[in-house]
């Protein structure tokens, strides 16, 4: 076992995870998310032409046939092309991918469609709820679980490290641009589940060694606690990036921001385990009486 | 590599009180083994499908009623595809058609080619329609036993999504608007008078002024029986002024509608998709508003968005008359005699907006319940009240949208169109002035149930508007799976290696558990009939990447067991005091995958199913699978040493 001194760097940790949050959230604020199709709504029309082909040309053809107004980029190599197109106040553009496939394919020989996504902008504010909903139901869902099966001082741990890795997460696509669509969404609930997974591992042998630990203050307890976790969240940590790094790189393009978010939520989140929650614990004065186990379930409770 | 100091042997995963030192071999948990190899022969058989990767094949349907796809024709095709060169592996028939197997997609395609000019004629309407698919090759008795492949999402094979909305607002509208008109039916019937009023809806409740707070008490009387609680909420107010009352509808009242109008325009729907020509398509219904289409293989979007807002329709007309002049009638089969009828169309299915299949409450025969619109409900009136005692017949209308085949510049193009099919489905005698409601009667049961779905199916009940589409291309779609399973393969391979150096022994136990475990989780996603999708694969390569956490767990503390107590004390430690751990990490996890599968459609639902599925299974394998192997391995022996 490692004797690693943990929560003696604990206040360079809080220092780092501060600077971190704020970061993330300055990121946020002043930056902005780069919401994509599936949150702003919109048409985005993926194209692959049998040659190279250059972008001014495509943008030509789509403003003399009168469908302007729209970004145009190649994506992956210089073959495909990506256009999207700004969800227009009042009027409908269920037609308009139809549009752009069939005037690109008139003036253009060989090109092939791949992707059409049209998104109404209900759907897109609709979405944006739902998803943000769906971040508060799991956080208080598992605040109360871990309630229920540890203590308060617990829950706030584990949420404390989850809101952070949410924020990390998010804060990273803001300072890259990079755009965040229904995927990267998912990616940021599963960085939920695995943080959490990583948090009460490390919670369940604090408590444990809080209750056969006959001596060493909280901050020995912890330490060691962390010590005994640790081979196990770096190799826990390690297949999971290993098998992040193979979608990342195999994936395809339509995969990459999810195994993007996913990859930096489990990074942080192996680091949140160790120094968010366990910092918080530790600020919150966690002692053995938080932990004391009730007179009369405590044969059946012990681990 | 540890090794245990003390050099102790026993029994490491017997049951409480086996832990003897160096005691012989135990046979206890001999029904851990009998359980795991049932659930690995089950998860084996289930998960097996997928591996017989599907021919490629045309499917052949009729395109017309009188037609149909028997074994003389699919045999003359198959004869037919040899003599082009094209060798067919077998065909069969489906419960909508026929199936030819072919050896590759470039002989789909020709084939395709082939067959279709071959059954649909020059210049004439189509007759069969020919669809590329995808045949599955599992051997009859595993499908027997309902083993099939997972289905694959539009991602992975190509083809076109939509997400249609109702209008609620307008089907709301709509179905109130009648309600009024029914009101004045009734209060008419009563020689009640009422005021007139363009405004009477507003929103969800109906407003209605008189002259006289008398009159208004009549008028509740007189509908106070029809417009009551839990439905509606009847107040009794000032409308402009005067007299008056307000029906506010109840939540119960407008789900109902709400709930109807979707059935309804989700039975229209089926049928135009079924016109199309497309191996399975997919018509759902998508929370309480919506409706998702799913069409595979189809890439070009424009046509099909065109053709599905196509709707069939009804016209009502009177039988002729004796003096009715000759021009005015014309003549139609029905039952086998000929019905004359009187041209003139008193009302078209266009104005009903409800038709169920009922009771007649005095006589109990069945009938046909039908409610029009509001300007149905007056057209209707004032054409029936003068022809009391005479027939009156439905002409059912679809607007079949026909492809006819042309050769232009040289080139065999379908190009779409649409005729309408008419027929008399009822013909019956007009009993009473008809208004806003009315009921057919005179049909047999099943006449009866047939003719109410017709006029549903004829109706649209609010207009629908595409929210969202997504039509991916058959080459993206391929490359895809491709990419997917590569990712899925790498990671796996690179998480087994990376196990059998860092556990040795139990490294190798993980393996078996984690590829188990991948087993079961395809097993148990083709058994429930899961589509799989890419955001599925990627779940499937996160769970990989998870489900080694519990045998992780299992080991670290094995590992520090060892240091304080003998191998097998230290093992079934290990096991024991790593569970909760793991339950409680996963039920968590396990949480928040269910909570993405409440919120999440379409990407997010296949991540989330395929998390919430692999969670659950790898809590087997890693636990009860992995310790049963280690039993294997270490149980009936003096075990020494443990490699961990």
């Amino acid at each position: 076992m490692t004797t690693f001194d943990f929560m003696g760097k604990r206040h360079i940790a809080a220092g780092i995870s501060s600077l971190l949050i704020v970061v993330a959230i300055g990121a946020a604020i002043f930056g902005g998310l780069n919401p994509g199709l599936d949150f702003t709504g919109g048409v985005k029309v993926e194209v692959g032409f049998p040659d190279a082909v250059d972008i001014e040309q495509v943008r030509d053809v789509l403003v003399a046939e009168g469908l302007d107004s729209g970004v145009v980029q190649h994506y992956g190599s210089e073959t495909d092309v990506m256009i999207r197109m700004p969800p227009v106040e009042g009027v409908d553009q269920s037609a308009l991918g139809n549009e752009i496939a069939a005037a690109l394919g008139r003036n253009f020989d060989g090109v092939q469609l791949r992707l059409s996504d049209f998104v109404g902008p209900s759907v897109g504010e609709e979405l944006t709820e739902s998803g943000g909903l769906a971040l508060l139901v799991a956080l208080g869902a598992v605040m109360i679980y871990i309630m229920w099966r540890f203590t308060g001082k617990f829950a706030v741990g584990a949420v404390a490290a989850l809101i952070h890795d949410v924020i990390v997460v998010v804060g990273a696509f803001a300072v890259f641009q990079w755009s965040f669509n229904l995927p990267e969404l998912a990616a940021l609930l599963a960085v939920i589940g695995y943080s959490l997974n990583d948090t009460i591992v490390v919670s369940d042998r604090i408590r444990e060694n809080f209750r056969t630990l006959r001596r060493g203050t909280p901050v020995e307890i912890v330490n060691r606690s962390l010590n005994q976790t640790l081979g196990r969240t770096l190799v826990t940590s390690l297949t999971t990036l290993m098998v992040l790094g193979a979608l990342l790189l195999a994936g395809g393009e339509q995969i990459s921001g999810f195994a993007t978010a996913l990859s930096i939520g489990v990074v942080v989140g192996t680091y949140s385990s160790i120094y968010v929650a366990a910092n918080v614990l530790l600020a919150m004065g966690i002692s053995k009486q938080d932990l004391a186990l009730p007179e009369r379930e405590g044969v059946e409770d012990a681990p | 590599m540890r090794t245990s100091s003390s050099g102790l042997t026993g029994n490491l995963l017997g049951l409480t009180g086996s832990r003897t030192r160096g005691a012989a071999p135990s046979h206890i948990g001999a029904w851990r083994y009998v359980l795991l190899a049932i659930v690995i022969s089950i998860g084996g058989l289930y998960a097996s499908p997928n591996l017989f990767p599907p021919d490629f094949a045309v499917q052949v349907t009729a395109d017309n009623a009188e037609r149909s796809v028997d074994v003389e024709l699919l045999a003359e095709l198959e004869q037919l595809l040899d003599e082009a060169g094209i060798a067919a592996s077998g065909s069969e028939r489906t419960t909508d058609g026929g199936l030819i197997r072919l050896a590759g997609s470039e002989d789909q395609l020709r084939a395709s080619a082939v067959l279709r000019d071959h059954l649909n004629l020059l210049g004439e309407e189509r007759q069969y329609v020919v669809a590329l698919n995808l045949a599955s090759t599992t051997p009859e008795w595993l499908r027997n036993l309902g083993g099939e492949p997972m289905a694959l999402g539009l991602d992975l094979k190509g083809g076109a999504h939509f997400v249609l909305q109702v209008d609620m607002e307008q089907a709301l509208g709509k179905r109130l608007n009648d309600e009024v008109e029914k009101i004045k039916d009734m209060l008419r019937e009563q020689r009640v008078r009422y005021r007139r009023a363009d405004d009477a809806v507003a929103g969800n409740t109906i407003r209605m002024g008189f002259v006289t707070a008398d009159l208004r008490d009549r008028a509740i009387r007189v509908i106070e029986d029809e417009f009551r609680q839990p439905n509606y909420l009847l107040d009794e107010t000032n409308v402009d002024g005067r007299p008056g009352f307000t029906i506010t509808v109840q939540e119960a009242r407008i789900d109902e509608i709400e709930s109807n109008a979707i059935e309804q325009n989700l039975t229209g729907l089926r049928n135009r998709i079924n016109q199309l020509g497309v191996a399975e398509p997919l018509v759902q219904k998508l929370g309480g508003s919506r409706i998702a289409i799913d069409l595979p293989g189809v890439q070009d979007s424009a046509d099909a968005k065109r053709k599905i807002n196509k709707f069939a329709n009804l016209e009502f007309r009177l039988v002729a008359a004796a003096n009715d002049r000759p021009s005015e009638i014309d003549e139609w089969p029905y039952e086998g005699r000929v019905v004359k009828l009187n041209k003139r169309v008193i009302l078209t299915g266009d104005r009903v907006t409800h038709a169920v299949q009922g009771r007649d409450p005095d006589t109990g025969l069945p009938v046909v319940n039908v409610t029009l619109d509001s300007q149905g409900g007056e057209m209707f009136h004032d054409a029936t009240a003068p022809n009391i005692g005479r027939g009156m017949s439905v002409i059912f209308i679809e607007h079949k949208p026909i492809v006819t085949v042309e050769e232009i510049d040289g080139e065999r193009v379908e190009t779409h169109g649409s005729r309408p099919e008419e027929r008399v489905i009822s013909v019956a005698t007009i009993a009473t002035a008809l208004g806003y409601t009315f009921s057919i009667t005179g049909l047999p049961l099943q006449e009866a149930q047939e003719l109410a779905f017709l006029l549903r199916a004829g109706a649209l009940a609010a207009p629908m508007y595409i929210v969202e589409e997504r039509t991916v291309g058959a080459s993206l779609g391929e490359e895809n799976i491709q990419r997917g399973m590569l990712a899925v393969v790498v990671g796996f391979i690179l998480v087994l290696v990376f196990m059998a150096f860092y556990y040795k022994v139990f490294g190798l136990v993980a393996d078996i558990a984690l590829t188990l475990n991948l087993v079961i989780l395809v097993a148990v996603m083709s058994l429930l009939g899961a589509t799989l999708t890419l955001p599925g694969i990627a779940g499937i390569v996160l769970t990989v990447g998870m489900a080694v956490d519990a045998n992780v767990l299992i080991f670290s503390r094995i590992r520090e067991e060892l240091k304080t107590s003998a191998p097998a004390q230290a093992v079934q430690a290990g096991y024991d005091r790593a569970f909760l751990t793991i339950l409680d990490a996963n039920v968590t996890t396990l949480f928040v995958a269910l909570i993405l599968l409440a919120i999440g459609s379409g990407p997010v639902a296949g991540f989330a199913v395929t998390l919430s599925i692999g969670i659950v299974t790898s809590m087997f394998t890693a636990i009860f699978g992995s310790r049963a192997l280690v039993h294997l391995i270490y149980g009936s022996r003096r075990v020494e040493k443990v490699l961990i």
